[in-house]
């Protein structure tokens, strides 16, 4: 088990470094990174100047050398227009990123879960065709459209809810169906398949044969060996969510970190930018690397693959 | 015992060994119409049918210029006639532009980004995916080493980033998307030749002396095909998605060349006066998604039921 997880820890190591090149990369795909940080009505002599500065006219091996060793420190530079270290910019968002995304999964494992039991327990009724129409419609609708109907209907119209700002509870639930909708939709279809697959194995039916009553035939028999895929999912359903939340955070105006990238996308930030992406996709390492830790202590079997 | 020469048996006497079968026997007839017996997937059918005879004909069936503006028209609600006695059924937005047309027109952008990123991803998925999957070993490794990192970047994010350094254009967006989407392809193809590679036809053209090369092109490709093409279908939903988005962000197609997420954006600004800019362009993506998406399971169920995508 051991070998496994340092296999593992390696294997996330080896990924955060490639995300690194990707991301010092972003700055350089035009080919000259200074005429990108500056101004358009920069001269060709202040521009020259300021490369010089950067170093960007070392060969390209140096300068990632450089931009690694900031990184493993957390500094992406200053910001260019706030002024501040970029990191410490994207950092100051990261809770409110992070109250989204939970809320948003905790939505849609709340609904999805029971959603899928009873659509596979009451299959082909009319339960199971509501649960899987809905499922169907969340999967197709695009976030950003939902997230302007859900303002048309609760803020304009019946104005119940605030539209955009981070705040109390009220401010949340909007932006969280919003950011939880495409992840409610494909957990309900998979524990629904899921369910199924489990409800028709032969253990279920020695449960049945026993007398066990069907409450806990379907709750802790079925589930519980149903329940595997869902948790494999649980860390790329959080990598769907960080990436929903740049979207979401800017229809609702939600001070984020996906927010913020967008505005420093605007505003030619790369700084911000390169702070924001790496630090999403280390999290996303970091959690999958995490999952896959508790995993081995569920399914024991995959210590041994 | 002597085998017969050639020509001591009448050939003309026997029937061909391959007898062109009539056409309702063929193979993909028949799987058209177990995909049709579906109904939900004849639906999603019929939806990608119309959406690609939109897109195609869109200057013959729009009723109005998707660009023609019209100030003293603007913000008209659905079902407006205006003073030529002309209909608009879905209303006018914030410059007199009539929105079926550009809901019409919007979908060639969405159409040609979806297909052509699709084209590129795919490819480079198929070459990944049985590269990784016949060579093994190290080589598999660093492939799937590759894959994890590509996940691990919020997929609409990195999008976002490249395309505001490098520019949005058409082009720029194809790129950015179908370089960017290989993952899904290559896992799937490289699972599909784990399994063919270990198959007997494969080991007797290998055992032959034939070349990777050919081995891979002639013996592994065609079986991967199926799951590709599953595979295909659904994330052509996806790329249409992401490319309102990015559209809807300011960095997809730019105006006046309509697009579903431009027209959303623009919408938004008269969310609480004009409800019919943000709501039919939407409909359509939700609609078209919807097609794709029923479509592509169909697909799946009737090719390949095994195939989890």
């Amino acid at each position: 088990m051991r070998s496994y997880l340092t296999r593992r820890l390696w294997q996330s190591l080896l990924v955060l470094l490639g995300v690194s090149v990707v991301v010092f990369f972003i700055l350089h795909l035009t080919g000259d990174p200074a005429a990108l940080l500056l101004p358009p009505d920069a001269t060709a002599e202040d521009i020259a100047k300021f490369r010089q500065a950067m170093g960007f006219d070392d060969p390209v091996a140096v300068q990632y050398v450089r931009f690694l060793k900031g990184a493993v420190r957390g500094d992406f530079g200053e910001s260019l227009r706030h002024g501040e270290p970029a990191m410490g910019l994207v950092l100051e968002r990261l809770p409110a990123t992070f109250e989204l995304a939970g809320a948003g999964l905790l939505i849609a494992f709340a609904l999805a879960i029971p959603a899928g039991i009873v659509s596979a327990v009451r299959r082909n009724t009319s339960v199971d065709y509501i649960s899987t129409v809905v499922a169907l419609l969340g999967q197709a609708m695009p976030t950003f459209w939902l997230g302007i109907m859900l303002i048309l209907v609760f803020s304009v119209r019946l104005n119940w809810l605030p539209s955009s700002g981070r705040g109390g509870l009220e401010h949340l639930i909007l932006p969280a169906i919003t950011l939880g909708l495409f992840t409610t939709a494909r957990i309900t279809r998979l524990t629904r398949s899921g369910m199924l697959e489990v409800l028709g194995q032969d253990y279920i039916r020695t449960a049945r044969a026993k007398g066990v009553s069907e409450r806990p035939v379907v709750w802790k028999h079925a589930l519980k060996n149903a329940s595997i895929p869902i948790v494999t999912i649980v860390g790329i359903e959080l990598g769907t969510a960080l990436g929903g939340s740049v979207i979401t955070e800017t229809i609702f105006a939600w001070p984020g970190v996906g927010r913020l990238s967008v505005q420093a996308i605007f505003n030619r930030d790369y700084p911000v930018v390169q702070a924001a992406v790496f630090l999403l996709a280390s999290t996303f390492v970091i959690v999958n690397f995490t999952v896959d830790v508790i995993y081995t202590y569920l399914d024991p079997r995959i210590r041994f693959r | 015992m002597a085998a017969p020469s050639p020509s001591s048996v009448a050939t003309s006497d026997l029937p061909p060994l391959v007898r062109p079968r009539p056409w309702a026997e063929r193979e993909w007839v028949a799987l058209v119409r177990r995909l049709v017996r579906r109904r939900t997937a004849l639906f999603g059918l019929l939806v990608v049918v119309g959406v690609m005879v939109a897109a195609a004909a869109a200057p013959l069936i729009s009723p109005f210029d998707p660009l023609e503006q019209d100030i003293g028209q603007r913000l008209r609600e659905p079902g407006w006639q205006d003073a030529q006695a002309r209909v608009h059924p879905l209303g006018t937005d914030h410059l007199g532009r009539d929105i079926l047309a550009r809901v019409i027109f919007g979908s060639r952008v969405a159409l040609v980004v979806g297909l052509a990123a699709v084209v590129i991803s795919g490819v480079l998925g198929m070459l990944i995916g049985l590269v990784a999957g016949y060579f093994g070993g190290r080589t598999d490794d660093f492939l799937m080493r590759l894959a994890d990192i590509q996940l691990a970047f919020p997929f609409i994010l990195l999008a976002i980033a490249v395309i505001g350094v490098l520019g949005p254009s058409l082009r720029n967006i194809i790129i950015v998307i179908g370089v960017s989407s290989w993952v899904v392809y290559a896992r799937v193809v490289r699972g599909e030749v784990l399994s063919i590679r270990e198959r007997e036809y494969v080991q007797a053209a290998v055992a032959l002396g034939s070349r990777h090369g050919r081995v891979l092109l002639h013996h592994v490709l065609p079986n991967t095909l199926t799951p590709w093409l599953v595979v295909a279908t659904l994330d052509m939903a996806r790329v249409i998605v992401i490319e309102s988005a990015l559209s809807f962000l300011g960095l997809g197609v730019q105006p006046p060349t309509p697009t579903w997420g431009g027209m959303l954006a623009d919408g938004r600004v008269y969310l609480s006066t004009a409800w019919w800019l943000a709501t039919f362009p939407g409909l359509a993506i939700l609609i078209t998604v919807l097609g794709i998406n029923l479509f592509g399971d169909g697909l799946r169920d009737t090719l390949d039921p095994r195939l989890k995508v």
